[in-house]
């Protein structure tokens, strides 16, 4: 079990900067069609956000905000939600994860392309940050 | 024999130096990085795809299938933590 980190600086600057970094992987997420980034890089800085706080509060207070059953579950939804995209594809009528064949009506094709790479990339940022929190919780369990 | 690795590593160094005259000049038009259908995702990805990034183009939709395959190797890397490292750990030494 990691114990409170005893220096006030330390905790109150993690504490400050915590959830820009969740912001900051949300930005890299939403941003990913325009710029550098998208789901890999966004769910690593999210997770690094999640170990700020496991690191520096300890594990049974930055549990109260982020619980550790909540981590594999989000990253398993995660994967779900990007296999799940190729299969709701293919029940379009298409090959798995040609995003053309997505159910969405008045869009044009490329419109479809580009709202199916942001529900994978949501997908991938989910998968991405949930498994890394998870190893990281797996890593620090109490021995017993 | 504390020179045999030594000079080992310096004939490998000489083996890539002479091999890297034969690849093409950074940034060369004619080579064939550039030829075959990194033009094609250059040109296309904006009409195709509605994203100006065609980086994120290429790694989510021509390439969707193997971003499934990454995501789904750190989904397995996760699992297997999960199962090697919590639970009942079980005194394997005494059998």
């Amino acid at each position: 079990m990691i114990a409170k980190y005893k220096n006030i600086v330390v905790n109150i600057a993690s504490r400050v900067m915590a959830p820009f970094m969740m912001l900051y992987a949300l930005y890299a997420l939403f941003h990913g069609h325009s710029s550098p980034g998208g789901g890999f890089q966004g769910g690593a800085i999210m997770a690094a956000g999640v170990m700020l706080l496991r690191l520096t509060l300890g594990k049974e207070r930055s549990s109260r905000k982020f619980p550790v059953w909540l981590a594999p579950v989000i990253g398993t939804t995660g994967v779900f939600i990007f296999a799940g995209t190729g299969i709701v594809t293919m029940l379009g009528g298409g090959n798995y994860l040609d995003y053309g064949f997505l159910p969405f009506p008045f869009l044009s094709p490329s419109e479809h392309r580009f709202w199916g790479i942001l529900i994978i990339e949501i997908g991938v940022f989910l998968g991405v940050s949930g498994i890394m929190v998870t190893i990281f919780d797996c890593l620090t369990a109490e021995q017993e | 024999m504390k020179w045999f690795p030594i000079v080992v590593l310096c004939l490998f160094v000489g083996l890539l130096f002479y091999a890297e005259k034969d690849l093409p000049a950074f940034g060369d038009i004619e080579a064939p990085q550039n030829t075959h259908v990194s033009d094609e995702y250059i040109q296309r990805s904006y009409e195709d795809t509605h994203t100006p990034e065609f980086v994120t183009a290429v790694l989510a939709d021509y390439r969707g299938y193997d971003t499934l395959g990454e995501t789904s190797v750190i989904f397995t890397a996760g699992v297997i933590c999960i199962l090697l490292l919590t639970g009942n750990r079980k005194d394997d030494s005494k059998v």
